[in-house]
């Protein structure tokens, strides 16, 4: 029983922070009222009886990230903005860059150059957002939908998404398709781009040819070699330099 | 007047007044010990939880990353608690009948927050940013133990502030590369497995860890022990 615990630790007094832990700070879920008086009565004796004891700077009366609000229906404290309102910065009068489209069709190019940076932050997200479904290659074998989706999501390298248009992956990103969520939350505008233009590389390597590498740098022939330990699943398995070099060089 | 107390009373009384000191030194010591258990931190303790969600089963077993969850980990100071819709992504088409996500299903169609129990939780008064810590390659398991081994989340360290400071005083013993701060099997160099950054090789953490305070640009010891880093 939680508020028998608050009040033997409460009680026990060995010190302040055992109090402020106690009161509140534990995560302990609250209490029915008529409970929440009775600890709060002992425990309002047991503060008088700990002399110099305070505990008002460890519960501050503030609203920290995600905490419950008692003052709003919902009890959120993180607000929406009011409706009608746009916060500075958001007016998201880019419409191409927001949405992907012009007009209604989706546009197929880029709404910033693409560097090297640019892919490489568009590797790490995919292989965060992406991945678990559509595979770390593209074929759409990853683990997730295995697991009992009722579609499995297409391969990235069939004819008809080989000659999608950028601004409909962007589209598929930012509203979902079909049984697959949409990641405009989870992702934001800037890096969904960057995840597109990943996606292209992605296609356009699975169809490379040697006429393809520019003068001067070197495909690798073998898979990369891992070394030690490989990653933990969230991450990628270390590479050794020698061959990730030459691959980065690839991409 | 034969005598009250026994000739052995002196003895004892000398050997009293000597005790105490002991008596004394010892009542601090368990103060300190009582003060740094588990019993004030709660480092160790499973918390009832709405869902019974297991990071071992969604990190290790599916292989999901840290940020598809926690996505604001790497730019804010708060990590973020995912909403019930990052769980809906999957679990609208996984596990659709399973009492066990009944919570999950139920906050999906009334638009109410799931409320998850906080785990790792300072006062108030202490000021706490994530981002630099991903940032300067702090990986989240040296904070937040094998989370990938976790079916309920526990707080792994007391977080108190000598814990803080342990690491504040010497940074350089616990930097790791960017790139493997989400890698919960990350391993620190030893010389049969040493770790590459840069082109160069380091055998042993002292080395790579001065290698990166350069090259991240750690600020000195002086700047973040300093009382206002982190009450403000
Ligand atoms: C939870 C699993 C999941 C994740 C994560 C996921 N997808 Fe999908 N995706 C699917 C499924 C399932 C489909 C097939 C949908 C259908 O046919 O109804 C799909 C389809 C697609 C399509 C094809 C649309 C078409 O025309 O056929 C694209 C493009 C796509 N996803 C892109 C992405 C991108 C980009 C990401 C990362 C931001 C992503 N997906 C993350 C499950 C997922
Ligand atoms: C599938 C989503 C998901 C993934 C992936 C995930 N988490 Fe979590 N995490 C949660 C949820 C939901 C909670 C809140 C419930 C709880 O505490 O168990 C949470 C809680 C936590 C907490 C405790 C928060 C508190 O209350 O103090 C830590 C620490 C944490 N996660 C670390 C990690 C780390 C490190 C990783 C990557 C290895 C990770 N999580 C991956 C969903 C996720
Ligand atoms: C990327 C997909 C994905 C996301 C996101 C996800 N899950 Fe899961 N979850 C799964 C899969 C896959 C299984 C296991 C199905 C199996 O192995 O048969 C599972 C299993 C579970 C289980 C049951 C069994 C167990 O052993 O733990 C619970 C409870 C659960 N998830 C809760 C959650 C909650 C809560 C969230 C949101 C914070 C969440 N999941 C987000 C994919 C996901
Ligand atoms: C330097 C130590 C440290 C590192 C590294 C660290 N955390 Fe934390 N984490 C904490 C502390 C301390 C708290 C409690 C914060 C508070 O109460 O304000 C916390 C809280 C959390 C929470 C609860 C929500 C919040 O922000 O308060 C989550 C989720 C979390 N951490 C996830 C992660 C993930 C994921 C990583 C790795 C990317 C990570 N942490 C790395 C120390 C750390
Ligand atoms: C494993 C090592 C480690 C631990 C444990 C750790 N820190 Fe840090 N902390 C660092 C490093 C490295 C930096 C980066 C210093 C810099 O800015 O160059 C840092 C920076 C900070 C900053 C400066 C942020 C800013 O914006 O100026 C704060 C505040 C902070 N830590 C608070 C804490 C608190 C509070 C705890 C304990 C709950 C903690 N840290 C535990 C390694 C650690
Ligand atoms: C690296 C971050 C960090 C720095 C630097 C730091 N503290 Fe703290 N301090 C903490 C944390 C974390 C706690 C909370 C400990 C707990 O919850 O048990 C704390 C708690 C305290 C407390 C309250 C103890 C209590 O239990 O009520 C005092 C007083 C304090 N610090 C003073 C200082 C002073 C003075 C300095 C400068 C010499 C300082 N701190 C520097 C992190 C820090």
């Amino acid at each position: 029983m939680p508020w028998l615990r608050q009040i033997s630790v409460a009680s026990s007094s060995v010190g302040c922070p055992i109090l402020a832990r106690s009161l509140g700070k534990s995560g302990i879920p609250r209490r029915s009222h008529a409970w929440g008086f009775l600890a709060t009565g002992i425990l309002l004796a047991t503060i008088a009886l700990s002399s110099a004891c305070r505990i008002d700077m460890h519960v501050q009366p503030r609203q920290n990230p995600l905490s419950r609000s008692d003052f709003f229906a919902d009890q959120r404290s993180e607000r929406p903005p009011v409706e009608g309102t746009v916060a500075r910065g958001q007016l998201h009068d880019d419409t191409y860059f927001y949405s992907g489209k012009n007009g209604s069709t989706p546009g197929d190019y880029m709404p910033f150059p693409v560097t090297k940076e640019v892919l490489e932050r568009g590797r790490e997200r995919y292989n965060i957002y992406c991945a678990p479904c559509h595979s770390r290659v593209g074929d759409g074998n990853g683990f997730i939908p295995s697991r009992g989706f009722s579609r499995k999501p297409p391969s990235f390298h069939d004819q008809r998404l080989q000659k999608a248009a950028l601004g409909y992956f962007y589209d598929v990103m930012t509203n979902g398709f079909g049984i697959m969520p949409d990641y405009a939350s989870q992702i934001s505008a800037q890096d969904r781009w960057k995840i597109v233009a990943y996606i292209r590389a992605l296609q356009l390597s699975q169809n490379a040819t040697r006429a393809d590498v520019p003068a001067g740098q070197t495909v690798p022939s073998l898979a990369p070699q891992f070394r030690g330990q490989p990653g933990s699943g969230a991450t990628l398995p270390v590479v050794d330099s020698a061959s990730a070099s030459h691959s980065e060089e690839n991409r | 007047m034969s005598q009250i107390f026994h000739r052995s009373t002196n003895t004892m009384s000398r050997a009293t007044i000597f005790g105490a000191v002991f008596v004394v030194a010892a009542l601090g010591w368990m103060a300190m010990e009582i003060q740094r258990s588990p019993y004030v931190t709660y480092a160790g303790v499973r918390k009832p939880q709405p869902v019974p969600f297991s990071h071992q089963h969604h990190v290790s077993g599916l292989g999901i990353d840290c940020r598809y969850c926690h996505t604001s980990v790497e730019t804010s100071s708060f990590a973020g608690i995912p909403p019930t819709k990052t769980c809906m992504n999957c679990h609208s088409q996984i596990w659709t009948n399973a009492q066990l996500l009944e919570p999950v299903r139920a906050s999906y169609r009334s638009g109410e927050s799931l409320q998850w129990t906080r785990v790792n939780q300072l006062p108030d008064f202490v000021f706490f940013n994530h981002s630099i810590h991903i940032n300067k390659g702090v990986g989240c398991n040296t904070c937040h133990g094998p989370v990938d081994q976790m079916p309920l989340m526990y707080q792994q360290e007391s977080l108190q502030m000598e814990w803080c400071l342990d690491c504040h005083r010497a940074p350089a013993k616990n930097l790791r590369p960017r790139d493997q701060v989400f890698n919960m099997r990350y391993q620190q160099p030893t010389s049969t497995n040493p770790v590459i950054v840069d082109g160069q090789t380091f055998m042993d953490q002292m080395s790579l860890g001065s290698a990166l305070v350069k090259k991240y640009g750690v600020r000195s010891v002086g700047d973040i022990t300093s009382c206002n880093t982190c009450h403000r």
